[in-house]
C-alpha cells in the first residue's frame, strides 16, 4: 500500500502509527503493556509519535512479577517521570501472598500466576476495553498466526480457530462488556527491524541490553545472572564475572544471557545480524513444553 | 549489491533502509507444498538460526512425512492442531529478506473452508504465488485463488508448479499446465502479469538455487523474480485521500487532524475540501513528532491544521478542492461472505470503511459467483466463502472510491450486529448516486450556497447535513 513513502523502517512507523490512533478512536479505555523491554521502549516511542503535540492517552500498565532486574525498575520508573504518562504497576496479589517464585513453583506455573493471571486481573481491575502489547510476529510460531487486534473473550482466551479475520487496514473493535482486543502495533517488524529503529531514533533502552561484566551462574546451559540473594546455590555451583547481555529481558531468573562484547547499538546490530541463534532461545518458558507459548496464549499471556 | 556489515557498517545501514517491500501470499490446495515451499525459500536464503533447526529436526522425527530428513514444512505449520492434522489453518505471516528487498508472507491456508483466511493475506498483499502439483494439474483450489487473488485487486502472479521431481523433470507436463492455465486466465481480468515456473520444494530446484536439473528451463528462480519484480503503486489514484482517524485537541491553541495520507501529496498552503460537509479550507500546518512538514506523500501518518476552525470528525476526509467525489448512499459491492449464518436480502450489518462505522441494509444480490467455472448465478443468498455482487443502503451518506482505484477507501469489513464478528470482505464496485449533487433535490443554488456558507463559519449551530436525493440503478 505505502509504496512511496522514504524506507522500510519508516513504513513500519506509519503503520504503526496508524494502529495506535486507530485504537484510540475505537476504545473507550485502553491501555498499553509495558514490560521495560525493547519493545515497549519502541511502542512507547511510536505512542508518543502517535499522539504528538498531544500527551498520550492512556496509562502505562506493568505486570509486576517481583523478580525483574533491578536496573529493569529503574528504568521504568525513570521512563515514566520523564515521559510524563501514568504509570499503572499491578501484581498478582494471590500469588504474592503464596510468596510464588520462579525456582521453587516452576517457571512455567509462576508464568501462568503472576504473569497471566495478573495481567488478567489488572485487565478487570481497571476495565480496559483493549491493550497494545509489543509482540511480534517474527518471534515465536503460535504469534506468527496472531492478528494486529487480538479478540479475547470474558476469560481473556485467545483461540486460534476463532480469529476474527483481519482484512487491509480494516481492524474490527467491536467487543461486549467483559470483552477485551489485545493490540499489537509492532506485529510486522523484526527483531532487526527494531534494533535498528531504537539506533536511528535514538531511543532509550535498559543498561542490560549492552555487554557488560556481570555475576553469572551457568545451570542447564543457561547464563543467569545473579540480581540479588533470592537464589539457592548448589554446592557445585560457581557465580562467575562474565562479560554478556541480553537480547530479550524478562524475570531474571528466567531470561538467560548471552555472551557478548556488544556494548553500543552498532555493535548491537552487528551481531544481530550474524547470530546463528533465535531471539527467545534464552527464554526458559518457552522450551519447558513443546507449543506452550501456544496453550499460554490460550489462557491469556500475552 | 552485497555490503558486509562488519566492514562498513553506515554504509550497510543506509543501504538497509533503501530496501523496498514486497508482500506476497502463498496459495493452492492442501498437500501441493506450499509449507514446504516456504520453508525452502527460508532454509536456502539463511533465515532459519541453529536453534529451530535442531529442534526442527527433532519435530521431523515425530510429526515429519520425509523419513529420516528434515521435513521444512515443520517450520511454519507451528500451532498443535495443525501439526497433529498436517494442514495449515490459519494465515500466518512471515518475514525474510536478502541483500536485495524485504518481504512479508502471507502464509494462507490450502482448505476451502478457509477460503476467508485466503482472502485476509490477500487483502494486504501485491503478488500471489499460486502452487500447481505437477501430478495432478490445476484443481479447483488453483481456480479458486486466482479468482480471489485478482478480485482482491493482485495484479502478479506466479504459477509454481511444484512436484517436478515425481514427474521426472518433464518439460512436456510443464507445457500442458502452462496451456491450461493460460486458457483459464482469459476469464480472469486483463492487466494481469503472470509467469510460469517449474520447481521442486522438496528438493529445492529453482526455488532460490538451479542445479539445471531441468535444463530446458531457462527462467529465473523463483527468488529472483521476488527480488527483481516491479510492482506499481496498486493505488490508481493521484487525488488526495485523508481520511480523519483521530482530532487531536491537546489544548484550545492546537486543533489537528491526525490521519494516514492515503493517495496524491499534500503541501502547506494547499487549498483542500472537507467531505461531507463540502467546506474548503486550506493546509495550515503538516504536523509530526520530528518536526513540521513543508510536504507530506502516501503513506505517511501526519496531523494536519487547517486554516480556519471547522467542526471536523473521525471519518469525513481530505480531499483536493475540484475533487468530484461526494457521499453517497448507495453502493455495488463483491462480498466475500466468511460466516455460516448465511448472507441474505434485507439484512442489515455493521460496516467499517475508513474508520467511519455505521450500518448497511442489503438491498439485492445481484449475482453469485461460481468459483469453478466464474459462472455468474442468481441467487437470494450468500454461504459461508460465497463470492457474489450486491447492492447495499448505507444508514447515512458516506464517502467512498471504488476499490479498484483504492484498495483502503474502497474497501470495508461487515460485522455481526449480535455476535460482532466479521462476517465479510467487501469491495466497492461503484457508487449509486455518483451524478447527483449533495445537495438534494428542490434547494436553489442560493441556498445551497447559503447552507455551505452557515457550515462552514457557524459550526456550533450544527445544522444538518443536507440530505442526498437517491436514484437507484444508473450503473447497472
Amino acid at each position: 500500500m505505502f509504496k512511496k513513502n522514504t524506507t522500510y523502517l519508516r513504513q513500519l512507523e506509519s503503520e504503526s502509527i496508524y494502529i495506535f490512533r486507530e485504537v484510540i478512536a475505537d476504545f473507550q479505555n485502553p491501555v498499553m503493556l509495558y514490560s521495560i523491554g525493547k519493545d515497549s521502549s519502541v511502542m512507547l516511542h511510536l505512542a508518543k509519535k502517535s499522539f504528538y503535540p498531544g500527551r498520550i492517552p492512556f496509562p502505562l500498565l506493568h505486570i509486576d512479577t517481583g523478580w525483574k532486574f533491578k536496573e529493569m525498575y529503574i528504568f521504568r520508573d525513570y521512563i515514566a517521570n520523564t515521559s510524563k504518562v501514568e504509570l499503572i504497576v499491578h501484581s498478582n496479589s494471590k500469588g504474592k501472598l503464596l510468596g510464588l517464585n520462579p525456582f521453587q513453583s516452576g517457571g512455567s506455573k509462576y508464568t501462568d500466576i503472576m504473569k497471566t493471571e495478573g495481567l488478567k486481573e489488572a485487565i478487570n481491575k481497571y476495565n480496559f476495553d483493549a491493550a497494545f502489547g509489543g509482540a511480534r510476529r517474527d518471534e515465536e510460531k503460535s504469534r506468527s498466526k496472531e492478528r494486529i487486534y487480538s479478540f479475547r473473550d470474558s476469560f481473556h482466551q485467545w483461540d486460534p480457530k476463532k480469529q476474527r479475520p483481519e482484512l487491509w487496514w480494516n481492524y474490527n473493535g467491536e467487543i461486549n462488556k467483559g470483552e477485551n482486543i489485545r493490540v499489537f502495533p509492532l506485529s510486522n517488524w523484526t527483531e532487526l527491524d527494531v534494533w535498528q529503529y531504537i539506533f536511528l531514533e535514538k531511543i532509550e533502552i535498559v543498561p542490560l541490553y549492552f555487554a557488560a561484566m556481570r555475576p553469572v551462574l551457568e545451570r542447564d546451559g543457561a547464563l543467569i545472572v545473579i540480581d540479588d540473594t533470592r537464589i539457592n546455590i548448589n554446592s557445585n555451583e560457581v557465580i562467575k564475572k562474565r562479560m554478556v547481555r541480553f537480547r530479550t529481558l524478562g524475570c531474571w531468573p528466567l531470561t538467560s544471557a548471552i555472551e557478548s562484547e556488544a556494548n553500543n547499538l552498532e555493535d548491537i546490530i552487528k551481531e544481530t545480524v550474524t547470530v546463528t541463534t533465535s531471539e527467545r532461545t534464552g527464554r526458559a518458558i518457552d522450551h519447558d513444553q513443546k507449543s506452550s507459548m501456544e496453550l499460554k496464549k490460550r489462557q491469556g499471556y500475552f | 549489491m552485497n555490503i558486509n556489515i562488519k566492514d562498513n557498517f553506515h554504509k550497510w545501514f543506509d543501504f538497509n533502509q533503501k530496501k523496498t517491500l514486497l508482500k506476497f501470499l502463498t496459495c493452492g490446495s492442501v498437500d501441493d507444498g506450499k509449507s514446504t515451499l516456504i520453508g525452502r525459500l527460508l532454509h536456502d536464503t539463511k533465515q532459519i538460526y541453529d536453534d529451530q533447526l535442531s529442534s526442527l529436526q527433532t519435530d521431523s522425527k515425530r510429526h515429519g512425512t520425509q523419513g529420516s530428513k528434515i521435513d521444512l514444512a515443520l517450520i511454519v505449520d507451528g500451532l498443535q492442531s495443525e501439526r497433529e492434522q498436517g494442514i495449515t489453518i490459519d494465515v500466518a505471516y512471515r518475514y525474510f529478506s536478502t541483500n536485495r528487498r524485504k518481504f512479508i508472507i502471507a502464509d494462507t491456508p490450502g482448505h476451502e473452508q478457509y477460503t476467508r483466511n485466503m482472502v485476509t493475506g490477500a487483502s494486504t498483499c501485491d503478488l500471489s504465488i499460486l502452487l500447481v502439483d505437477a501430478r495432478k494439474g490445476l484443481s479447483e483450489q488453483t481456480y479458486r485463488h486466482s479468482f480471489i487473488s485478482t478480485l482482491l485487486g493482485i495484479k502478479y502472479l506466479i504459477v509454481a508448479i511444484n512436484k517436478m521431481d515425481l514427474v521426472d523433470y518433464k518439460e512436456e507436463i510443464f507445457i500442458k499446465i502452462k496451456k491450461n492455465f493460460l486458457a483459464f486466465s482469459k476469464k480472469l481480468p486483463k492487466n494481469i502479469n503472470v509467469f510460469f515456473i517449474p520447481v521442486s520444494a522438496l528438493v529445492g530446484e529453482n526455488i532460490v538455487f538451479k542445479n539445471n536439473l531441468m535444463p530446458w528451463y531457462n527462467g529465473s528462480t523463483l527468488l529472483n523474480i521476488l527480488e527483481t519484480i516491479t510492482i506499481e503503486n496498486s493505488t490508481h489514484l493521484k487525488e488526495i485521500r485523508f481520511p480523519i482517524q483521530y482530532v487531536n485537541r491537546p489544548n484550545s491553541n492546537f486543533r489537528g487532524y491526525s490521519g494516514m495520507l492515503v493517495s496524491g501529496t499534500i503541501y502547506v498552503g494547499q487549498p483542500i475540501k472537507i467531505l461531507p460537509a463540502c467546506i474548503n479550507s486550506h493546509v495550515s500546518r503538516i504536523v509530526t513528532f520530528d518536526g513540521d512538514l513543508i510536504k507530506a506523500e502516501i503513506g505517511q501518518a501526519i496531523t494536519i491544521v487547517l486554516r480556519d476552525e471547522i467542526d471536523i470528525n473521525r471519518g469525513d476526509f481530505f480531499v483536493n478542492v475540484d475533487s468530484f467525489l461526494k457521499p453517497s448512499q448507495e453502493a455495488i459491492i463483491d462480498v466475500v461472505w466468511m460466516t455460516n449464518n448465511v448472507l441474505l436480502i434485507g439484512q442489515s450489518y455493521n460496516v467499517k470503511l475508513s474508520g467511519k462505522k455505521i450500518r448497511v441494509y442489503i438491498k439485492e444480490i445481484l449475482f453469485k459467483i461460481d468459483i469453478n467455472t466464474l459462472v455468474q448465478e442468481k441467487s437470494d443468498s450468500l454461504n459461508l466463502n460465497g463470492i457474489g455482487r450486491i447492492k447495499v443502503t448505507f444508514s447515512e451518506p458516506v464517502i467512498f472510491d471504488t476499490y479498484n482505484d483504492n484498495r483502503m477507501t474502497g474497501s470495508m469489513i461487515f460485522i455481526d450486529l449480535i455476535t460482532n464478528i466479521t462476517v465479510g470482505a467487501g469491495m466497492i464496485k461503484y457508487s449509486l448516486n455518483n451524478e447527483n449533487q449533495i445537495l438534494s433535490n428542490n434547494k436553489t443554488d442560493f441556498e445551497s450556497d447559503f447552507h455551505s456558507l452557515i457550515s462552514k463559519y457557524f459550526p456550533h449551530w450544527n445544522i444538518p447535513k443536507l440530505a442526498i436525493k437517491k436514484v437507484s440503478g444508473q450503473h447497472e
